[in-house]
């Protein structure tokens, strides 16, 4: 098989060079998310140098408006970012992959509902409803999460429903009712184990958008408050101080490498499992 | 009067559509099969041959209206609850499919997927003896080194391999009656006879009714003990296997004879029946097969035959070599 293999990317052992190189961007950023305290000789909230330095040996990044060290506050934002993500995400899942799943096998009146649910929540820009959500919530990153969760799950109810409709309609379903087995089980043993694949690519794309609406709420005041040093309201603060470009840099470079490393394994993932692509 | 055989169909009719645009896909079939019987049901694609048996099981589209009678063991199948139907199929009643590529779950184990069928009907099994039981289904479908290939996925066995465990799944619970739809069909012709060969054993292993329902008369030859020829959602013709090939009564059932290539004759083109099958909803009057018919007379366009019994041979053709009921 290996020897009739084709790829457009040059491969690093088994895997692709982009997913090698998105794993590589991922886990640099969950050590820095574990180890922000240890590897930041400040702390990110304190004032500890004179305001706006440019980057030099003792502030790598510089400092801000407040004297406080860039580096370090871009270092400790992964533990803000990160963790949302992911609690993001794995709730928009749930959520979704659980109602699609359900309007997918079951259709009908209910299934129906729950897809035009989708439909009027996708039918708004994602970022203005966002914004209502937690404007209406008020500032917080924990209600700019519940608001993400709200735009982000019907993604994944349309994903999920689409597989199981595919997925229902194959032989070895029929062969399982054949066989006696109850409609619960035929969705969870041999329908369900067969739809994971593309919402779990999708799922690591949405995990660097999420990071993305998460820094653009705080942007704009709606997300982490002040002096949380969260990438979104870094870029805001430095936004303030446009001669100073360092105050923006360390978190927009931030934003940038992990958006980018989970789409390259997201990526990667796709051509991973789409058997075509091998 | 004679004991209730184990599997009977009776007027079974299976409709499709609303009020008013309903089309009939089995247009009132009537078949029966006992223990240690194999009964073959031959028809084309279409023909309503696997519908029929999909819907006495409770196996049919949401969409499908399915009346008449399917009795097994003297219980009847149409109507039954859900709940209980489901507690027959897959332990009494066993079930082949046609493709054994996408019969099976390709994300489960062969043993796994085996071991399920006996966990859902027996609950005190336990896990391991379920398993233990794989085994022993692969062994007894002819698979060789059976313990280490019940850890297998189905993508890693070839087809007739996949199609022998697919047999092994549906006789996992001892059934009484195996309905195998087009059990050969995706395979090639020397698998085709290995697998006919392991039904056949199992058969009489087991002393089960099978059913075989194929399109290839070739099949039944040597295996099927009686076969019910359909067409147009009818049995056209039902009678012993030897008897139906001495004595074909009903012109489709000649034609499909004589459809069966024959490798000791030399000829330029194979035969085929003239035509295709009449679509649902637009049969012709009279006789369905007239159309397509060599022997066709004036009136066979205008009335329908009835179906004629003699000594167990059946057929319903105004020219078959039947006398009428009265005359028997």
């Amino acid at each position: 098989m290996s020897a009739l293999s084709f790829s457009s990317f040059r491969r690093v052992g088994w895997i692709s060079l982009p997913l090698a190189v998105g794993i590589a961007i991922v886990l640099f950023w969950l050590v820095v998310t574990f180890l922000a305290p240890v590897m930041s000789s400040y702390d990110p909230i304190d004032m500890v140098g004179r305001r706006l330095q440019a980057p030099s040996w003792q502030h790598w990044l510089g400092t801000d408006a407040l004297g406080r060290d860039v580096l370090s506050r871009t270092l400790h934002g992964a533990r803000h970012s990160l963790p949302i993500a992911v609690i993001v995400v794995a709730l928009s899942v749930a959520i979704g992959a659980l109602l699609g799943a359900i309007s997918g096998f079951i259709g009908g009146l209910g299934g129906a509902a729950i897809m035009r649910l989708v439909d009027v929540t996708l039918s708004f820009p994602p970022m203005l409803l966002a914004m209502a959500v937690a404007a209406s919530l008020g500032p917080g990153l924990e209600n700019a999460a519940i608001a993400m969760v709200i735009v982000w799950w019907p993604v994944y109810a349309r994903l999920m429903r689409a597989q199981v409709l595919e997925v229902r309609e194959r032989e070895h379903v029929e062969a399982a009712i054949a066989a006696g087995a109850s409609r619960p089980r035929v969705l969870l043993k041999h329908i369900l184990p067969l739809c994971w694949t593309p919402v779990l690519i999708s799922a690591t794309m949405d995990l660097g958008q999420v990071i993305l609406l998460a820094a653009s709420l705080s942007f704009i005041g709606l997300g982490a408050a002040p002096p949380t040093p969260e990438w979104g309201s870094m870029i805001s603060d430095g936004a303030a101080q446009f001669y100073s470009w360092w105050v923006a840099l360390g978190p927009g470079l931030a934003i940038l490498t992990i958006v980018l490393g989970f789409n390259f394994v997201g990526d990667g993932l796709h051509d991973y499992f789409d058997p075509k692509s091998k | 009067m004679r004991q209730e055989p184990l599997f009977s169909v009776q007027d079974l009719r299976v409709s499709f559509g609303r009020h008013g645009h309903q089309f009939e896909a089995v247009r009132g079939i009537n078949l029966h099969v006992d223990h240690g019987e194999v009964l073959g049901i031959v028809g084309e694609s279409g023909s309503g041959k696997s519908v029929g048996m999909l819907a006495a099981l409770g196996l049919q589209a949401k969409t499908a209206q399915v009346r008449g009678s399917a009795k097994f063991r003297g219980r009847e199948l149409v109507g039954m609850p859900r709940r209980e139907l489901r507690t027959l199929r897959g332990s009494r009643i066993g079930m082949i499919f046609q493709d054994p590529l996408s019969s099976l779950n390709p994300v489960m184990t062969v043993g796994a997927q085996i071991a399920e069928t006996i966990l859902l009907h027996n609950s005190a099994v336990s896990k391991k003896a379920a398993l233990d039981r794989a085994v022993e289904l692969l062994a007894l479908v002819a698979i060789s080194q059976p313990d280490r290939r019940i850890h297998q996925f189905p993508h890693e066995f070839s087809g007739g391999m996949r199609q022998r465990v697919m047999i092994a799944m549906a006789v996992a619970n001892d059934p009484d009656l195996l309905i195998a739809d087009e059990p050969t069909t995706a395979l090639d012709v020397t698998v085709q006879a290995q697998i006919m060969d392991v039904l056949g054993d199992l058969k009489k292993r087991l002393n089960l009714g099978l059913i075989l329902i194929t399109h290839d008369l070739g099949v039944l030859a040597g295996h099927a003990d009686r076969v019910a020829v359909v067409y147009s959602g009818e049995v056209v013709e039902q009678a012993g296997i030897d008897d139906l090939f001495e004595r074909p009564s009903h012109p489709y059932t000649r034609g499909l004879i004589a459809s069966i290539p024959d490798m000791s004759e030399e000829k330029d083109r194979l035969f085929s029946i003239e035509g295709a099958p009449p679509p649902l909803g637009r049969l012709p009057g009279g006789c369905a097969f007239h159309p397509r018919c060599p022997q066709v007379q004036p009136i066979c366009r205008t009335a329908a035959p009835v179906l004629r019994t003699y000594e167990g041979h059946s057929a319903s053709c105004h020219f078959a070599d039947i006398p009428a009921e009265g005359a028997a």
